[in-house]
């Protein structure tokens, strides 16, 4: 009987190996040098590339984490050394219930609060979103971390006359440097995939935009837009746009766990 | 806030440095500890801001047609029509398709993981199994449109109208894109979440209940299904219910395979629509203050729904995690 749950795992690594292998098998021959530095070519029109696309991933990505990381971490070093009581206990539940929210219910609130009130959609918007994503896994995670450090390091310091910021900031979080980095690797690992959130804050773009206030392209956009359309040329690039992704995504999660092979947030 | 801060950085009050020399630097401690608990705040008021906001922005659809919403199954936006049943029912559907399939599979794999394979084995597999969960959704879309769909129109679908058709579930054409595609793809994604925490339920069962078995002459797999699993139950059941959020919630992979059709059918080969497809799909088509309210109240009734299920499912986990585990 004992088989029987070596088929399931087996069922398991099997649809990850299936899907990775025919996202590369498709994927593979639209990934050349025009992919990433031509823009997209109107249907019938050879070459073109998603280069507008990548950047504004990019640029979102870089926006949200500037939001996500510093709040995350702060509040992951929080909830480990200082939180006790009804703020701590509050925020590592909600942390994780949010972690469980719809990502496309993030980006209708994302609408909501960012693009209503400029009237058209934005990169800005989309950070917005993206960072709420990101926060509760640099939360969790950062705690963890930080947990982990032994609290003698600090008491040593303390012993010596270090101020208690000076102890936590100097000597307790370098000491648990990897896993916040883990934490926002895998914060941006979570979001770099994310299309459903994009939908109507980025919006998506055919042109160059590096203004974070106007509609901007966005790989997983690109991704869902082309591979629905009914052009061969589109979905070979919404191929190369997945195949683009899904090594994104292993990257910086393999590099996390190696980086802080702890228990991590889920 | 900052004297919590002192208290738990560990200086006993009475051996305080402030009696040997001038106060350190209370100015230093109160900006740097209250940003740790500012970011804290802002945690918890993100989470209140999101639930004002959607309700708010969903506001007019609420008040002008509130529960004739679940009443009624015609969507026609441009007829001022807003029924959400097909939403509904597509929803529970593919969702109880996704469960059904993952919940089982996903089980086994976190019993083979936790207490079957070797730790060698075990640890590379639960690696492989956790890069499932990070595959984007819109990847797996792309998949399952290209790949799954043909699979199931050609092959899947013909197979179960032949063995099953006397059951109303598997009549019908076969499109390939539908509820059953759908339900599959949604299983293949939510099998992680599955695996990973019941793995770590199944960890938390202490050692005691098993050697107790074992001493009674039990083999191994009645010491799991006798002892581990029934121990672990509460657990296991948060791990579903928590991986039933997640099938609820996904917009992007169901959209690209389900055929967006607003109808309520009883075959599971046909077209339907999901509460989080018809967002993804119409909303930046939205047209009217109306039509985009209802859509934002969507919005706002899945965040509610996962709102429910989590609390629901941490709660569970937590109690089956024990004392002894940080958390799962």
């Amino acid at each position: 009987m004992l088989v029987l749950t070596w088929l399931c795992a087996g069922i398991a690594a099997a649809m990850l190996a299936i899907i990775v292998i025919y996202v590369i098998q498709r994927g593979g021959p639209a990934l050349n040098l025009a992919f990433f530095t031509h823009l997209p070519t109107p249907v019938g029109v050879p070459g073109g590339g998603a280069a507008n696309a990548i950047v504004g991933s990019l640029v979102i990505i870089t926006m949200a984490s500037a939001i996500a990381i510093p709040i995350g971490v702060l509040a992951g070093i929080y909830l480990a050394l200082l939180g006790r009581g009804f703020l701590a206990q509050a925020v590592r539940f909600f942390s994780d219930v949010l972690t469980g929210v719809p990502s496309i219910a993030i980006g209708v609130f994302a609408y909501t609060i960012v693009v209503v009130p400029q009237k058209h959609f934005s990169a800005n918007a989309a950070a917005v979103a993206l960072s709420i994503i990101m926060l509760p896994i640099i939360v969790r995670t950062t705690e963890e971390a930080v947990k982990l450090v032994n609290p003698a390091i600090r008491e040593g310091a303390l012993a010596l006359g270090v101020d208690a910021w000076k102890a936590i900031v100097l000597v307790t979080v370098p000491c648990a440097r990897a896993g916040i980095v883990t934490g926002a690797l895998l914060g941006l690992a979570r979001v770099a995939g994310e299309s459903a959130p994009l939908l109507f804050t980025a919006f998506g773009s055919q042109f160059w935009t590096l203004q974070p206030g106007a509609p901007t392209a966005a790989l997983p956009l690109l991704v869902f837009q082309y591979a629905i359309a009914p052009y061969k040329d589109w979905q070979l690039v919404a191929w190369g746009g997945a195949l683009t992704l899904i090594l994104l995504v292993f990257l910086l999660n393999i590099t996390a766990r190696l980086l802080f092979p702890a228990k991590l947030p889920r | 806030m900052s004297q919590d801060g002192v208290e738990v950085a560990g200086i006993p009050r009475v051996l305080s440095p402030s009696r040997l020399r001038p106060p350190a630097n209370p100015i230093g401690d109160r900006i740097v500890l209250g940003a740790f608990s500012a970011a804290a705040w802002l945690v918890l008021l993100l989470v209140v801001a999101l639930f004002i906001s959607l309700t708010i922005a969903a506001w007019p659809a609420i008040k002008t047609i509130g529960l004739a919403a679940f009443r009624s199954t015609v969507w026609d936006p441009t007829s001022g029509k807003f029924g959400l049943l097909a939403f509904i029912y597509g929803t529970v559907v593919t969702s109880a398709i996704a469960l059904l399939l993952a919940g089982p599979i996903g089980i086994g794999a976190a019993l083979l993981l936790a207490e079957v394979a070797p730790r060698r084995l075990a640890l590379p597999v639960a690696m492989l199994i956790e890069l499932l969960a990070a595959v984007p959704s819109v990847v797996f879309g792309i998949w399952g449109l290209f790949v799954l769909a043909p699979v199931m129109r050609n092959i899947v679908e013909p197979a179960l109208a032949h063995a099953l058709g006397f059951l109303p579930l598997f009549q019908g054409y076969f499109y390939g894109v539908g509820m059953l595609t759908a339900g599959i793809l949604l299983a293949i994604m939510i099998l992680p979440t599955v695996s990973a925490i019941s793995r770590d339920i199944f960890e938390a069962v202490p050692r005691d209940q098993r050697e107790a078995m074992l001493a009674l002459g039990a083999t191994k797999w009645e010491m799991l299904t006798r002892a581990v699993i029934p121990y672990a139950r509460s657990g296991i059941i948060g791990a579903l219910v928590l991986a039933l959020g997640r099938a609820i919630g996904e917009a992007m992979a169901v959209t690209m395979v389900i055929g967006n059709k607003p109808a309520i059918s009883l075959s599971l080969f046909a077209p339907a629509y999901t509460l989080a497809s018809v967002l993804a799909n119409e909303f930046t088509e939205a047209t009217g203050q109306q039509y985009l309210s209802v859509l934002i109240g969507i919005g706002s009734m899945l965040f509610v729904i996962s709102m429910i299920v989590n609390v629901l499912a941490r709660v569970l986990v937590r109690g089956a995690s024990g004392p002894s585990r940080k958390r799962a």
